[in-house]
């Protein structure tokens, strides 16, 4: 019996970068499955020290403060979790005064999480958060299935284009487009992103879901259906990134169901530059130290000396000098 | 108390059925993270964790029930895949433990403590009584004698109620008809139980203004804050019962709370 994950060792280059931003090692949060603040309190400066992730993205915030769904908004699902969380947040003016200052003295660049119900609230969001020093890119939530007003952005190309044109000019900092997965074709609303000047796009969001009480026979969720994420979904991820990956140029996060240094490595070789881990972190908070030092060993078992080496033979990379 | 950052993988030292229940004994190996009476883990077993319907997949929370010899002892009912897997485990056997989470309880400020606990709710009381060094009476509910074996847990004055009225001794009705002839003015009431009956002992202690400081539960994925999942309707908005509980005290819980 030994004690949890450790850190990798040093014999594998995992360095990558996401939209001109360096970073240590491939291995992200996804939005929303990471409380940094909350864990600096449970955890303490043990979290700081051994912080998983190379860069860390926010909860999505909005523009007015948002309580959330009603509970219940958790059901387990085989292998998975259905989620309706509904965005709570304090809002944009909440965000900057009270969590950034704390955000900010995480040991990794700061990634912003932003969703708008109208164009004018992401261009809103966008102008305020990016002009912050602290903050060193921007992720537009344009997939969140579990507000009612939302999710029209990212499943229609016009939507797509209209809100990169409004909200591109705003900032020159990197501008990552997470996409839903809640589309018959994924690829021609991420090509459109790139064409409209993201930077980099991440992608699964949660699958749409629903789960039956069985005492009641009604929805079990308060807010009626959520969204599903855990190892159910990393078959569908593997797929949407392939595919994003064809249609594309730019940096890819691939995020949905990695438990594993395995699941890691398809994803790359399917052609992400970075990874996400989102329900594995409520397994495991340090689950992400785990699946960086097994994506290490991976690499190092299919002989290659870094993590670029992997992502250059996806085709989406020049080979490395 | 912080939590040590990361699962860790302990042993199991024993469990013990205690009427329908078991007390599981986890030998944990960050001995030095001594938990405060109503903190709670999140425990995953090693081996066994989603098997053919491809659940349980999320860990667990149960609050600390006793610490012995430095071993957590959690009391566990088995009515889901994940208590169930949780329940049969062997001595030597692995589980992952995260914590100890959340915020325990605030000793009282009054001259006695009033523990109120019903069913598997019993769990944290246990700790919290032995804890204690002032004056203090167990008020605890079963569903019937059976379950009501699980009372001698508690040190001290114990007095029990079941459903049934089954069991020797026993008062045959809700335990919050004991609560309510107990209730002195002056006391401070700790109560984790079924919603009903924290409702209940809510609306006796809000109404006689009684402090009251309530252990409650809510599905939970992470335990730490991460999912947002665990929340209940207080006052002023939604509070997450890992970080921000799961003690909550009455008058600060919404009237719809439950």
């Amino acid at each position: 019996l030994s004690a949890g994950a450790t850190a990798p060792p040093v014999a594998v280059d995992l360095r990558t970068d996401l939209a001109g931003i360096e970073l240590e090692h491939p291995v992200l949060n996804g939005s929303g499955t990471f409380d940094a603040i909350a864990a600096l309190r449970v955890f303490g400066d043990e979290l700081r020290e051994r912080f998983p992730f190379s860069a860390f993205v926010s909860k999505t915030i909005t523009v007015a403060p948002r309580g959330g769904n009603p509970p219940p908004r958790l059901w387990e699902t085989p292998a998975g979790l259905i989620n309706s969380i509904g965005l709570p947040n304090k809002g944009l003016a909440g965000f900057l005064d009270d969590d950034l200052p704390v955000l900010a003295t995480l040991p990794v660049p700061l990634v912003v999480s932003v969703a708008g119900f109208s164009r004018d609230e992401f261009g809103t969001l966008v102008d305020a958060v990016a002009e912050r020093p602290e903050v060193t890119a921007l992720e537009l939530n344009v997939s969140c299935p579990n507000v009612k007003s939302g999710c029209v952005i990212g499943s229609e190309v016009g939507e797509m284009a209209a809100l990169m044109r409004q909200v591109r000019p705003l900032t020159s900092k990197p501008l990552i487009v997470k996409l839903t997965p809640n589309v018959a074709e994924v690829a021609p609303v991420a090509r459109t992103a790139q064409e409209e000047g993201a930077d980099a796009l991440s992608l699964i969001n949660t699958l749409r879901a629903t789960a039956v009480d069985p005492a009641s026979g009604r929805p079990w969720l308060g807010a009626g259906s959520g969204g599903l994420s855990g190892p159910a979904v990393r078959a569908v991820a593997l797929a949407q990134t392939a595919a994003v990956a064809a249609a594309t140029t730019v940096p890819l996060v691939g995020m949905g169901g990695i438990q594993t240094g395995r699941d890691a490595l398809d994803l790359v070789t399917l052609g992400a530059s970075c990874v996400a881990v989102g329900t594995e972190s409520f397994r495991d908070p340090a689950a992400a130290t785990r699946v960086r030092a097994e994506l290490a060993d991976e690499l190092q078992r299919e002989s290659r000396h870094s993590l670029r080496a992997a992502i250059a033979a996806s085709g989406r990379l020049p080979a490395p000098a | 108390m912080t939590a040590p950052f990361g699962r860790r993988l302990c042993p199991v030292a024993g469990s013990e059925s205690i009427g329908p229940y078991v007390m599981l004994a986890v030998e944990d190996s960050a001995r030095f993270a001594r938990p405060e009476p109503g903190q709670f883990y999140m425990l995953t077993a090693a081996r066994g964790w989603g098997g053919d319907g491809g659940r349980p997949h999320l860990g667990r929370a149960f609050s600390v029930c006793r610490v012995r010899d430095g071993r957590l002892e959690f009391l566990l009912e088995a009515i889901g895949p994940g208590t169930e897997r949780l329940a049969e485990l062997d001595a030597d056997e692995g589980i992952w433990v995260v914590g100890p989470l959340g915020i325990g309880f605030t000793p009282p400020d009054s001259s006695r403590a009033v523990l109120v606990g019903g069913g598997i709710g019993i769990a944290p009381l246990v700790i919290w009584a032995e804890t204690l060094s002032g004056p203090q009476v167990s008020l605890l509910g079963f569903r019937n004698g059976s379950y009501a074996a699980a009372a001698a847990l508690l040190p001290g004055d114990v007095r029990v109620a079941t459903d049934d009225g089954t069991g020797a001794g026993v008062h045959h009705g809700p335990v919050t008809e004991l609560l309510a002839q107990e209730l002195t003015p002056t006391d401070t009431v700790y109560a984790c139980g079924p919603p009903a009956m924290l409702e209940a002992v809510r609306g006796i202690c809000v109404e006689r203004g009684v402090e009251a400081q309530l252990a409650l539960e809510a599905g939970m994925a992470c335990g730490f804050g991460a999912c947002f999942g665990c929340v209940v309707q207080t006052r002023t908005g939604w509070r997450r019962l890992c970080v921000d509980g799961p003690i909550v005290r009455a008058a600060e819980l919404a009237e719809d709370w439950h």
